[in-house]
């Protein structure tokens, strides 16, 4: 951060210092010029330490809660990784308490995969239609759409599940409605103006010469569209579906609503299952801060972090091999 | 020039203030009520419960509207996070379901236990479900997964579909303490945080089960009787329905000053007399029956 910074007072230091000379009138606004630089400087400068302060001790926070599962109650990795005896209230001699995770990390992988399945190809298809097949419609109708779908709360599109897609998928589908199906038809949903607009934007963002060039050879704008535009803009819709993917992660209320929250792992669309988010969600304002069920919960809370640190080398490590030269 | 100068100053400022809110965030409670004064004021911090927050909202509520300068700040949380809070000093007073007793991990010598209501429970099912009474093994045997269709307790030929509060639940201890005899309500089953959703669940649900505080029982839902008692406020003031609990407000020690006044608030005549009845509660005077933390219940 200081590195971009420096250039730039660097070079009005050595013209105040060409000017100091001159008269004493241009000598003060050079001081209160650099009296602004300074205030403007730490200002920026304050800012960024700031969240970089807030990032790193809400990791080290985050850290070293999760890792007490493991340091202080001696629960092995592997266990709380892939077991799926979660049991953190059962006493000792009843062979608890067993704090196994799996099936809310299936949960949370399947429900978001799916909801990213639905959604991308969906909102590529949106996104190509705002940039290329219509600019003005798409600018006047579909902006505002997408931006209202990204403003409604998380616990609206929960209650609309609730309300309409749970009963709906009982009455026509079977099984109780709660269901996977009904978790990613929701979050599919509700992650669709992310992946929208981050598509969009790296469409807008292509040079204007590439499309003329393809036109001008004779393709025709389907054939610019497919082999030349969306190929070309490849690095940036990977990060709108990764950013849809790690959106789609962390989402907790909505899902939680329709999801039913069993403790199983499910076998098909219609069953219902439970997400890391929600797990912690329910749990946590029971528990005792510093106990085994406690710390679990933060070790889930660790996983939905190292999980969006893995989204974003994704996306860093995609930009720069999707950059174009 | 001066105009970008002003803009700095501002952005400093934002940050500043930025930075005094957070630091204001972890502040909260630290603040000790100047109580033994004839004017009470000061802050208060209540944490815990959310079966109990809406009641000691509203309580909090009325108390500033007569005491100006006091500042009562109520929060929920869950029992868990109230006992917590009041235990390590973050909070004045906890609020909890259940006896601090009853959870491990917490000093309980250390708190002071004032009870303010009694909540009760009952199981409820969806109204398609032609059953009105289940006996306690029953019951037990539904929760424990052993009976998974109505018919075997005389009713329509139908899944039973279990809904259970979250582990840590306060409504769930309860339920699982004094309506199965402690046996572990293992059945598999869907779960929900609120007694809200659990209502619009089980209204819904074919053959679906669940319990909820009488409070949240309208008629989208049925109550059934447990061994032929009714839920009902007369069977639990005398004793005769045994599943209900307490509703705990704990301080750390004994509390003084504006902590003494709200509780002393709290028990007084316009809270117990008329607000916890208005909102589906059982006022502690009423009661004609006792329990402590082990559970056991005596005559008053």
């Amino acid at each position: 951060m200081h590195k971009e910074f420096s250039p730039d007072p660097d070079g009005k230091k050595s013209a105040g210092s060409k000017k100091i000379y001159r008269a004493p009138d241009k000598r003060n606004i050079q001081g209160r010029k650099r009296c602004g630089e300074f205030l403007g400087r730490s200002a920026a400068f304050l800012a960024a330490a700031l969240v970089v302060a807030l990032t790193v001790s809400i990791i080290y926070f985050i850290g070293s809660k999760g890792l007490a599962t493991f340091t202080v109650h001696g629960v092995r990795v592997t266990e709380f990784l892939f077991s799926t005896q979660w049991w953190p209230d059962r006493p000792l001699e009843e062979g608890g308490p067993a704090v196994g995770s799996l099936t809310f990390i299936l949960g949370s992988l399947l429900v978001s995969l799916l909801a990213v399945a639905v959604s991308a190809p969906l909102s590529v298809i949106v996104a190509v239609f705002m940039v290329e097949i219509a600019p003005v419609w798409g600018q006047r109708a579909l902006q505002p759409a997408i931006e209202i779908l990204a403003g409604i709360p998380s616990v609206v599109y929960g209650y609309v599940g609730l309300s309409l897609l749970v009963p709906f998928i009982r009455n026509y589908l079977g099984g109780e409605g709660f269901s996977v199906l009904a978790g990613f038809i929701v979050l599919s949903i509700m992650i669709l103006p992310t992946i929208i607009s981050v598509s969009t934007d790296s469409l807008r963002a292509l040079p204007p010469q590439w499309k003329e060039a393809a036109l001008a050879l004779g393709s025709t704008r389907w054939q610019t569209i497919r082999l030349v535009l969306v190929p070309a803009a490849r690095s940036g819709l990977i990060t709108a579906v990764v950013l849809g993917l790690a959106r789609a992660f962390g989402e907790a209320l909505a899902v939680q609503m329709v999801i039913g929250n069993t403790r199983t792992i499910p076998h098909s669309l219609l069953e219902p299952t439970i997400t890391l988010t929600s797990a912690i969600t329910m749990d946590m304002g029971y528990t005792i801060m510093g106990s085994l069920w406690n710390s679990a919960l933060w070790s889930m809370g660790l996983i939905l972090l190292l999980m969006s640190f893995l989204f974003i080398m994704v996306i860093r490590v995609v930009v720069r091999g999707g950059m174009v030269r | 020039m001066l105009s970008r100068r002003t803009k700095w100053v501002l952005a400093l400022a934002a940050v500043l203030v930025l930075v005094a809110t957070v630091a204001g965030c972890g502040g909260q409670g630290g603040q000790q009520p100047s109580g033994g004064q004839a004017e009470l004021s000061g802050n208060l911090t209540v944490v815990g419960s959310t079966a109990m927050q809406p009641l000691v909202e509203q309580a909090a509520a009325q108390f500033m509207a007569k005491n100006p300068k006091a500042q009562i700040v109520v929060q929920g949380g869950g029992s868990g996070t109230g006992l917590t809070q009041v235990a390590s000093g973050a909070a004045d007073i906890g609020n909890s379901d259940i006896f601090a007793e009853e959870k491990s991990g917490i000093d309980a010598s250390q708190l002071v236990d004032h009870k303010v209501c009694v909540v009760g429970m009952a199981t409820v099912v969806n109204p398609g479900v032609t059953v009105d009474n289940l006996t306690k093994q029953q019951l037990v045997d539904i929760f424990t997964g052993k009976i998974t269709n109505w018919k075997e307790v005389g009713g329509p030929e139908q899944k039973i579909v279990v809904i259970h509060r979250p582990k840590g639940s306060g409504t769930r201890a309860t339920f699982k303490k004094f309506a199965l005899g402690g046996v572990e309500d293992s059945a598999p089953g869907m779960e929900q945080d609120s007694s809200g959703t659990v209502r619009k669940m089980v209204a819904e649900t074919p053959g679906a089960i669940s319990y909820l505080p009488l409070s949240y029982i309208d008629n989208s839902v049925k109550a059934l009787k447990l061994d032929g008692v009714e839920p009902t406020v007369e069977n639990i003031v005398n004793g005769k329905y045994p599943v209900w609990a307490y509703q705990h407000m704990y301080t750390k020690g004994e509390p003084t000053g504006l902590k003494k006044a709200f509780l002393d608030y709290m028990l007084g005549d316009e809270v117990q007399g008329q607000l916890i009845e208005k909102m589906g509660y059982i006022p502690i005077t009423k009661m004609q029956v006792e329990r402590d933390a082990q559970g056991n219940v005596t005559k008053k």
